[in-house]
């Protein structure tokens, strides 16, 4: 019964209006990262909002991520607001990568450490285009 | 008989909440409906658009609209444009949309053709402005019965005349648009002969449709209607409206910071 109201209400959040300026041609269509890291800039800005997070690679070696979101309006939409990160919160982000395995991508969902999940989007679905 | 009686719960519970997202309005800040209203409406006032407005998503074309074929001035002015999506779309890293990447105006009609974002329509004895939450920027279409202008010079928001054509169809017609904005989000292009009609009908008080037919000549080879009956809804009257402004400053931060690492080679 949880998980049926749960299902109902994603599927409110997520009809929400979409926007979106630029396609996936960078983006590694399909693939998924998720990756447990400390926030150093959450950037509230047309025309996408970013999220730059330091986190550990394979090999140990931290690198500093950055990954976009929608434009403030759609954030909003979706219950996200200019004070959803600070500085220094521990967040697990999962995120669609770039293809050239640059420190970017696209947020799809972040885990903030209170276990509460932000959406910010669905994968892509694979451009048709070149 | 529990499952069906979950689902009806869990029905009921969508469908409230789904009214609720649509009859809320915050004091400050919406960012539009959330759905178009439903039930029965009253009938359209007569001569009146005022108002603040929202065609949702249906305002918003990422992947642009299809457009009436090239000349082949118009093939070499597209070449020049790589969009960030559309049928032309180059990786994020190589787009050169000057509203995205610049900051620069987004301009008429792309203001229709893409970024139809929420609207405020205020009337007066000889004007419409049109005040649009996207850039919060204005219109001004004058109803007074002047003439549009013969050889203007360009205008981002180029030059607009407006007259009804019956009790709820506001005809509107525009020239001397800058050629230095594109048409759509798929970066199509237009020149400074591009004349644009806008057709806004209210179908009754709280939606009108419109309808957006485009002629450029020289970089179209014939006419098309763009945007065919969109339906605008009217929102709760006392709507404010977010700001959604492209600045330079946040387009170069995110040039910076995302678009130049996500080259390819």
């Amino acid at each position: 019964m949880r998980k049926m109201i749960i299902a109902t209400l994603g599927l409110l959040l997520v009809s929400v209006p979409l926007a979106a300026h630029h396609g996936a041609a960078a983006l590694d269509t399909g693939k998924e990262i998720t990756l447990k890291g400390t926030v150093t800039e959450w950037i509230w800005s047309n025309p996408h909002c970013f999220l730059q997070f330091d986190a550990k690679d394979d090999t140990g070696t931290v690198r500093n991520w950055a990954v976009e979101t929608q434009n403030p309006t759609a954030m909003t939409q979706r219950g996200w607001s200019r004070t959803s990160f600070k500085a220094g919160d521990e967040v697990t982000v999962i995120l669609e990568p770039v293809k050239n395995s640059q420190p970017i991508g696209r947020l799809l969902t972040v885990v903030l450490p209170n276990g509460q999940k932000l959406i910010a989007a669905p994968p892509t679905v694979p451009a048709t285009a070149p | 008989m529990r499952q069906h009686l979950a689902l009806f719960i869990v029905a009921s519970l969508a469908v409230f909440a789904s009214v609720l997202m649509r009859a809320q309005v915050l004091p400050w800040n919406n960012a539009g409906l959330s759905g178009p209203p439903t039930g029965p409406s009253a009938p359209a006032p007569r001569r009146d658009l005022s108002g603040t407005w929202d065609a949702g998503n249906a305002g918003i074309q990422p992947t642009g609209h299809i457009a009436a074929p090239f000349t082949a001035q118009g093939e070499q002015m597209a070449k020049a444009n790589h969009p960030g999506n559309g049928t032309r779309l180059v990786s994020v890293a190589d787009d050169n949309d000057p509203l995205s990447t610049m900051g620069d105006p987004t301009g008429f009609p792309r203001i229709i053709m893409y970024e139809l974002r929420p609207f405020q329509i205020v009337q007066t004895s000889n004007q419409v402005l049109i005040l649009y939450m996207f850039e919060k920027r204005w219109r001004v279409i004058w109803t007074d019965g002047r003439a549009l202008p013969t050889n203007p010079d360009p205008r981002w928001y180029g030059y607009s005349v407006g007259r009804w054509v019956d009790d709820t169809t506001l005809v509107v017609n525009t020239v001397g648009t800058d050629d230095r904005t594109w048409l759509d989000n798929a970066g199509n292009p237009h020149s400074n002969s591009l004349r644009v009609e806008e057709r806004y009908h209210r179908v009754n008080q709280r939606t009108m449709e419109l309808t957006v037919t485009l002629d450029d000549p020289v970089v179209y080879t014939k006419p098309w209607t763009a945007v065919e009956k969109l339906q605008i809804n009217l929102m709760p009257n006392g709507s404010d409206l977010m700001e959604m402004i492209p600045s330079a400053s946040e387009a170069a931060a995110y040039r910076r910071v995302i678009a130049s690492q996500a080259k390819t080679k």
